[in-house]
């Protein structure tokens, strides 16, 4: 019987984030994408561009300096 | 214990382990060497804690780590390592720790010699940290008030939650008298400020870092009421032979001993001179003097320096009365009989000048 | 749906910290804050934040913190560990704090094996004060005091203070990781984990040294940073174990 396969949600906070792109740079699937347009503190914060692809491999968070990504699963 | 024949740097640490201090951090330096030998035996001997650090900026910040727990400590050095610990002083008057630092002074300045000196007055009362800080600084003049004032160092640092500096000499480190302890604190209170670990409560953390400006001012002015209050309630100070004095002379430690010796002498000459001893240098007690200036109108300044004591004199009561100095840096002990006549040159001079 | 990454409890809620984006300090903060919570020691840790980029660090980590004066970390930890045993004490140094001005607290509390952890953040240059030269930083790297790159004549070499002290007897466990990759952040929190259990188990001195990126003074954009980590900083500063004494304790 096959596993039921996860699925996961990455949320990011988008006002915490200071657009450092590590999270886009490390994330291989590419759910992440850097944002043209800028939040509260003026910085081009990571947005999610391609949710179905988040494995829940969890390197976003990993990588994040700032505890700006959140994971969710079911 | 009862009486016991001891030498001055030994009675500070024996009356700091009997204060309750648990820890001892410090750096060699004559003349106070046998202090920091003392604590290594007998500090460990009662379980406390003693590290010879590597320096006595070293030493300094270890004693705030460990006040910052709740323990009662202490660091000795003398002068040049006193210059050493200046920042971790201003540390701690901001962190509101409390701490006991002895400075067992010796000549200067710089390397100077290890020959007992009282250069370190300005340095002990005007900071010599930096900020907006005040530290009580206490005078021993016997190793029996050594023992006594080690005693209560503790206790003032613990009731007002700031350092407190004990200005000895090398003579008196050096001296052994007959000491009669006081008993060994039987228990301490808790400390609730005390670091311990946040537990299952709120983090709690210890800065003297105040970005915010009218924060820092707010700082500044709370310390600054803390130490009005202590001057009104902690100076101290010794009045020897004043019930009828027509001459005082100031002088504290050591050198107010030899003026002792020298006030006996002059006695005898028929001069009525009387001492005012201050035990506290920090706060000065100005108010017995500024009182006795307005009759008496002689005030003879001696110190073991070139005239630090002098200018808080001169603060007080400049104007009121004439003010002169006789001073011995450099490592120099005065005699008795070089001050009486010290006095007596000064007594006639005066006397001839209103006649 | 559930979250995979709860927030870690001894990390202030939603704080925004003033580290600039892409610095290695909130990534240390977080595993700090990490093991604490996994390792149960939290309620009895006293962290001693130092003066540099982290000395606001006490408003972004939520255990007990006691500020250090400039160098003086290894110190102060020696004061409280010392009165207080059964407390878990981390000493979070810079590169300046740990290896200029406070060299002699560092190799001192290394040489008497006092029982904490250390936690060394090299980043090769002064951060909170505009980006001036450190002990550790590389030959021709151009800083505001080195501004024609660092030139043995007159800077000397990259000072490898975390080699000499794992020599040092004392010194139970000491390793050089970096955060320039997810690789090396999951190696940088296994480090970390060994030096907390090394304190754990009373062993002695742990030290980990952390190549950490400092966009903002390097000139560089986050990436080049980790790139400038893994190209240039790693092969001045070599990554891996430097001692590891803990069978012979």
């Amino acid at each position: 019987m096959a596993k039921e396969k996860k699925k996961y949600q990455v949320v990011v906070k988008k006002d915490l984030c200071k657009g450092c792109c590590l999270c886009v740079e490390f994330c291989k699937p590419q759910v992440l994408q850097t944002s043209e347009n800028i939040n509260q503190m003026g910085y081009n914060y990571a947005e999610v561009v391609d949710q179905k692809a988040c494995t829940g491999c969890m390197i976003c968070t990993l990588v994040c300096p700032d505890l700006v990504l959140e994971v969710y699963y079911e | 214990m009862n009486k016991v024949f001891i030498s001055g740097n030994h009675t500070f640490a024996e009356a700091a382990i009997r204060a309750g201090c648990t820890c001892y951090f410090g750096y060699p330096i004559t003349p106070q060497n046998e202090l920091g030998e003392y604590m290594a035996v007998h500090l460990r001997k009662a379980g406390g804690v003693f590290v010879q650090s590597e320096s006595e900026t070293a030493a300094i910040n270890m004693v705030i780590g460990a006040s910052s727990t709740g323990a009662r400590v202490m660091t000795s050095s003398s002068s040049p390592g006193i210059s050493l610990k200046q920042e971790g002083i201003s540390f701690l008057a901001g962190f509101e720790l409390p701490a006991v630092i002895v400075n067992v002074m010796r000549g200067g300045p710089g390397l100077g010699n290890i020959a007992p000196a009282q250069g370190d007055y300005f340095q002990a009362t005007r900071g010599g940290g930096h900020g907006d800080y005040r530290t009580p600084v206490l005078a021993p003049g016997s190793v029996q008030e050594i023992a006594d004032l080690t005693y209560l160092s503790f206790d003032l640092a613990d009731r007002y939650k700031t350092p407190v500096m004990i200005l000895g000499d090398g003579m008196m480190g050096q001296t052994k008298e007959p000491v009669v302890f006081p008993e060994p604190v039987k228990s301490l209170p808790e400390k609730e400020w005390a670091l311990k670990g946040c537990g299952d409560g709120p983090s709690r953390y210890m800065a003297s870092l105040v970005l915010d400006t009218s924060e820092m001012e707010r700082h500044n002015w709370k310390l600054e009421r803390k130490y009005q209050q202590i001057a009104e309630k902690e100076t101290r100070y010794e009045a020897y032979m004043m019930d009828d004095a027509e001459l005082v002379i100031i002088a504290y430690g050591t050198t107010a001993r030899i003026a002792k010796g020298a006030i006996n002498r002059i006695r005898k000459d028929g001069i009525k001179a009387g001492l005012i001893r201050p035990i506290t240098l920090w706060p000065f007690p100005k108010k017995i003097l500024q009182e006795l200036a307005r009759s008496i109108k002689q005030f003879i300044v001696f110190e073991m320096s070139t005239g630090q004591m002098l200018e808080d004199v001169q603060l007080a009561i400049g104007g009121m009365a004439d003010i002169s100095f006789h001073g011995r840096p450099g490592g120099i002990i005065p005699t008795p009989a070089e001050f009486a006549r010290f006095v007596y040159r000064e007594y006639q001079e005066k006397k001839g000048l209103k006649s | 749906m559930k979250l995979k990454n709860e927030w870690p409890i001894y990390y202030k809620k939603d704080v925004v910290t003033h580290y600039c984006p892409g610095c290695g300090h909130g990534i240390v903060h977080r595993i700090i804050a990490e093991l604490l919570e996994e390792m149960d020691l939290g309620k009895r840790t006293i962290g001693v934040n130092p003066a540099g980029c982290a000395v606001l660090a006490y408003n972004y980590l939520d255990f007990d913190m006691i500020e250090a004066a400039h160098g003086r970390g290894t110190a102060i930890a020696t004061g409280i560990k010392r009165a207080r045993p059964d407390l878990f004490v981390l000493s979070y140094q810079g590169d300046g704090d740990l290896s200029a001005i406070g060299t002699a607290e560092t190799i001192h509390s290394a040489n008497r094996g006092e029982k904490f952890t250390v936690i060394f953040i090299n980043n090769a240059v002064y951060g909170m004060t505009g980006g001036q030269m450190a002990p550790t930083s590389v030959l021709e790297q151009q800083t505001t005091t080195s501004p024609l790159g660092r030139s043995p004549d007159v800077d000397g070499y990259p000072l490898h203070i975390t080699d000499i002290v794992a020599e040092f007897k004392g010194v139970v466990y000491a390793e050089r990781v970096s955060l320039s990759s997810p690789k090396n952040i999951r190696r940088t929190k296994k480090a970390i984990k060994i030096a907390f259990e090394t304190q754990v188990d009373n062993l002695g001195y742990s030290i980990i040294e952390v190549l950490s990126p400092c966009p903002t003074n390097w000139k560089m954009n986050t990436l080049d940073s980790c790139k400038w980590i893994d190209n240039v900083l790693a092969s001045e500063f070599p990554l891996g174990v430097l001692t590891d004494k803990r069978e012979t304790k």
